[in-house]
């Protein structure tokens, strides 16, 4: 599984605003490039990206060829309750990636 | 001798070192990328190489960790007097050189490919061990005469554009080529996370950009020509932060 940084406060109060930051490895190849022979470089990049706070999904996303390799996620939520942060990203070739994060809500 | 050429460019009038690191030439945007391990993605080889350097590998089923135990620790200050001399090579030798000595000689394994993931991931892991720490190259008489040559091959002019590294790194920088700063070329940080690269890669795979951007044959990775050039290099940054692993645009 290709690495991932997940950053997420280990403690927050409750109502807070949290600033989550995520990035994970992945050459996402466009698809548009071609060897010095011509010869297309298929396409190969994460289609999905969720974030789930104890189950429920709080941030989605669909990515295109344009992102940039390593894709970066920077999002903010509200610190609600104790629990876990779970993140899962999807894409071509049947790729798959996770990471998770507990946070403390006092 | 070769200490009062490199004084001439380091210090301005009044003594004080004009060198910057090509930090400074990038925008905003870019250092801080640099500046956050969250938004650097480099780090990603970092953490890589921190279970590299945990793994066992080789006939010896050794890790690096079994005879260097924490690089916190171990690694501090390490990627900073790099290239140093090398007495089995008996010549001064780069980090990577060094790494794949041991992984042949200690761990009885295959050496990593040039331009591998590996061992890209562990330079950047055993660099950022350095990071803010004064780049310090040691010379005495068995290394005088390879610091020699690297600085003749930074005046040589070559290729078709028949340039020499100084004309651009001494005298242009700062100015602009295809609108982009020149930097001073001291490489602080590597390896580096290029932006145009989409990755990071190590010193020696952005001289061979440099050579083509001259029209030049570039040496092959691993030359002579360019240990002795980074030797050089690395001297003359010398003083100057280690920033590994930096963001470069």
């Amino acid at each position: 599984m290709s690495r991932a940084i997940v950053n997420v406060p280990s403690s927050a109060r409750r109502g807070e605003v949290i600033e989550i930051k995520t990035m994970v490895a992945h050459v996402m190849e466009t698809g548009f490039r071609r060897t010095q022979l011509g010869v297309v470089i298929p396409r190969n990049i994460i289609t999905e990206f969720v974030c789930r706070y104890n189950g429920s999904e709080i941030f989605r996303a669909t990515l295109y060829p344009a992102i940039a390799a390593n894709p970066v996620f920077t999002f903010t939520t509200i610190a609600t309750e104790s629990g876990t942060l779970e993140f899962v990203w999807r894409g071509d070739n049947g790729y798959t990636a996770t990471a998770s994060a507990t946070i403390t809500v006092t | 001798m070769l200490s009062v050429a490199a004084a001439a460019f380091a210090h301005g009038a009044e003594g004080l070192d004009t060198r910057r690191s090509g930090y400074e030439f990038m925008s905003a945007e870019t250092r801080a990328m640099q500046d956050d391990d969250l938004l650097n993605p480099a780090m990603l080889w970092v953490l890589d190489g921190e279970a590299l350097w945990r793994q066992k590998a080789g006939t010896n089923q050794s890790a690096c960790a079994d005879c260097h135990g924490d690089a916190a620790g171990s690694m501090k200050g390490v990627a900073a007097r790099y290239p140093a001399w090398d007495d089995r090579a008996r010549r001064p030798i780069n980090l990577q050189q060094r790494i794949n000595a041991c992984r042949v000689s200690r761990q009885g394994a295959e050496p990593f490919a040039d331009e591998s993931r590996e061992v890209l991931a562990l330079l950047a892991y055993v660099g950022r061990q350095s990071r803010g720490m004064p780049i310090e190259i040691a010379v005495d008489a068995r290394v005088e005469p390879f610091l020699k040559s690297g600085r003749e091959l930074f005046f040589r002019r070559q290729g078709q554009l028949n340039l020499a590294c100084t004309q651009c790194h001494d005298e242009y920088s700062g100015k602009k080529l295809a609108g982009i700063p020149i930097p001073q070329a001291h490489p602080t940080g590597y390896p580096i996370y290029r932006l145009e690269w989409q990755s990071v890669g190590s010193l020696q795979r952005r001289l061979r950009n440099c050579m083509n951007g001259i029209r030049a044959q570039p040496y092959a990775y691993g030359a002579p020509e360019f240990v002795d050039l980074e030797l050089y290099l690395l001297w003359r940054a010398r003083g100057m932060k280690v920033e590994t692993p930096a963001v470069r645009p």
